[in-house]
């Protein structure tokens, strides 16, 4: 095997690495704060591609210059599912948790559904389309695109949860909540922040993934299942267990599928994850 | 006022008997009605689903959403044996029960060292990788599935083509028989010993029992229910392809109609798929042709409102509002007196 397909396969498996790591941290964040998974996440980012997709049909809107837009779009869109439905499940149990985001997943893959209808769509020809080729490496623009553009947002992520005030507040909300609260915290606006602030990574992962993927009601699914694992396998409300976890399964899928076979390309992913829990049932950086 | 609320204790037996009575002679009315005989079915079908789903999740407190897979593994294995090895329905049952149990414990093992959202996640997780190996594996027919071969109308081959109210009493027998199992497991030793695995973990290990061993036990019941229910439906459509037996919506929908009408009792699993059911069907067809899947909206929005206002399901919010009709009556006693 060459060195040429090694960069490709290096470079496909980061670029998806760095989007499930995005995703990933977006719901452990969401998690850490306050114990709740979002099982919808995987339509946040099904909204976040139709979103972009939609300002190229209409407006004739670059995704690259969409971008900001979107995060907004979606961060405001945290908000109000936060407010809407999680503030009042908060107090609930855990299934009522569950079932509350479960039930937004069906409703708004089904109101995409109502809106779109079933048909795939696809983002053509936008600044970030077709291939770069270096000594013979052939490396399509919106996996690079996808690199430079998730890693650059992770590390955004990381300095403004682990270099600024309200980063400070939000993790000190997910340590000891009522510790922050008489600390003069405002927990219910840290809860709602970081729903904001997950929904917004999902936002820049949509817009990226827009840019070389189709777009239907259902694609979520596809990269959501994978987020939960990395989740669970990097320890639930460990952001640098997701970010790890994400690439890493971001790297396997793609080599798996290369060398293997692309239907099953998944399944050693699971695995791994099983095997892993095995061993530490809190994940990689859980907390016990 | 008193007279009619002070017998709360032989109100569910003539709740029973009048439901179970309307049950046997429902198909006198919807025989010759094929979407009313069809829906009658499913709603019994998915009432057995949730029944079983419960003995895990509602009475053993283990949330699954990977539920589909026992399902699934039991309409695949009672396909295969059909299928590829000729075997009479009837007769390859015990093994098509047997699969999914045996599966669902050696799962347990690994599974049940997890608490919480990462128990959720192992199940879902397990599950979809069922899927995916489901949909490749040529030797099951791959993405497209297995066909039944069609064999003479009867009893004896578990197929009826011209009148379909046999499957109906099938599916009514399932449905009885898992229902006076669980009733009984929830009145014996096991069933108390569930519930604290439910409740406190902790305590019961501190008085010297497993909460693996009663996990795992209630695992192979709740699989073993929905293997014979995949059983079933083998027969009744005489096909089973990945996405219809194994899908994740199917594991979704079965946690559902059993928190829907009240996780860990012994009629809200049957109530759920009473309600969900019909519902889903009818608005399929009231917005048949649109392809714009009308029914799911609704039953994502239940979803959401039910969670928020009626977390512990219909059975907790009647038996609670009854409740307070009688403190009402007992208290409007008090004070005539």
């Amino acid at each position: 095997m060459s060195e040429q397909l090694i960069i490709q396969l290096l470079v496909s498996g980061l670029g998806m690495g760095f989007i499930f790591a995005l995703i990933a941290i977006g719901l452990t964040l969401i998690y850490g704060v306050m114990g709740v998974v979002n099982f919808a996440h995987g339509e946040f980012i099904m909204l976040g591609m139709y979103a972009t997709y939609l300002a190229y049909v209409t407006w004739g809107v670059d995704p690259v210059l969409s971008l900001p837009l979107v995060v907004a779009l979606m961060f405001c869109f945290g908000l109000v599912v936060y407010y809407v439905l999680i503030r009042r499940v908060l107090q609930g149990s855990m299934q009522s948790q569950i079932f509350a985001t479960f039930g937004l997943m069906v409703f708004l893959q089904a109101a995409a559904q109502f809106v779109m209808g079933a048909d795939y769509f696809a983002v053509r020809n936008s600044w970030l389309s077709g291939v770069v080729k270096l000594d013979g490496v052939v490396l399509p623009v919106p996996h690079i695109a996808a690199v430079v553009g998730a890693s650059l947002a992770t590390v955004l992520l990381y300095l403004l949860v682990f270099r600024t005030s309200v980063g400070r507040q939000l993790r000190a909300a997910s340590q000891d909540a009522q510790a922050a609260a008489t600390l003069g915290i405002n927990g219910s606006l840290m809860y709602a922040f970081a729903w904001g602030i997950g929904a917004a990574c999902v936002g820049v992962a949509a817009s990226l993934l827009a840019n070389f993927y189709y777009i239907f009601p259902r694609v979520g699914a596809v990269f959501v299942l994978l987020a939960y694992v990395a989740v669970a396998l990097g320890g639930f409300g460990s952001i640098h267990g997701a970010l790890l976890a994400g690439v890493l399964i971001g790297l396997m899928q793609v080599v798996i599928g290369f060398f293997v076979s692309s239907e099953l390309k998944y399944v050693p992913v699971y695995l791994l994850y099983l095997a892993v829990v095995l061993v530490r049932p809190r994940g990689l950086f859980g907390r016990s | 006022m008193i007279q009619t609320t002070s017998s709360p204790s032989r109100a569910p037996l003539v709740a029973l008997v009048v439901v179970g009575a309307i049950l046997l002679l429902l198909p006198l009315v919807i025989a010759d009605r094929p979407f009313e005989l069809r829906m009658a079915t499913l709603v019994l079908l998915f009432a057995t689903m949730g029944q079983g789903w419960n003995v895990l999740g509602g009475y053993g407190g283990q949330i699954s959403i990977g539920h589909g897979l026992y399902f699934g593994l039991g309409a695949y294995t009672s396909a295969v044996l059909s299928v590829k090895f000729g075997v009479n329905p009837w007769l390859g049952l015990p093994l098509a029960i047997l699969v999914p149990t045996l599966y669902a414990v050696a799962i347990g093992i690994p599974c049940f060292r997890l608490r919480g959202h990462y128990f959720v996640i192992a199940t879902l997780v397990v599950a979809e990788s069922m899927f995916q190996v489901f949909t490749v594996w040529d030797w099951v027919g791959a993405a497209i599935g297995l066909e039944l071969p069609v064999r003479p109308d009867g009893w004896l081959n578990f197929q009826f083509h011209r009148d379909k109210t046999p499957y109906y009493y099938l599916a009514l027998g399932l449905l009885a028989v898992v229902t006076f199992g669980i009733w009984r497991m929830g009145q014996s030793r096991l069933g108390f010993l569930l519930r604290a695995v439910r409740d406190d973990e902790e305590a019961l290990r501190s008085l010297g029992f497993s909460p693996q061993v009663y996990k795992s036990i209630a695992m192979a019941i709740s699989a073993a229910i929905l293997g014979a229910a995949g059983v079933f439906h083998t027969q009744y459509v005489l096909f089973v392809d990945p996405f219809s037996v194994l899908g994740l919506h199917l594991s979704v929908l079965v946690a559902l109609f059993a928190i829907l009408g009240g996780a860990g009792t012994l009629f809200g699993p049957i109530l759920g798929a009473a309600i969900l059911v019909p519902l889903s069907e009818y608005s399929r067809v009231a917005f048949s042709g649109s392809g714009r899947n009308v029914d799911l909206l609704i039953y994502g929005f239940l979803i959401m409102v039910i969670a928020v206002y009626r977390p512990d399901g219909v059975i907790g919010w009647l038996s609670r509002s009854a409740g307070s009709r009688r403190r009402a009556g007992a208290s409007m006693k008090g004070q005539g007196q």
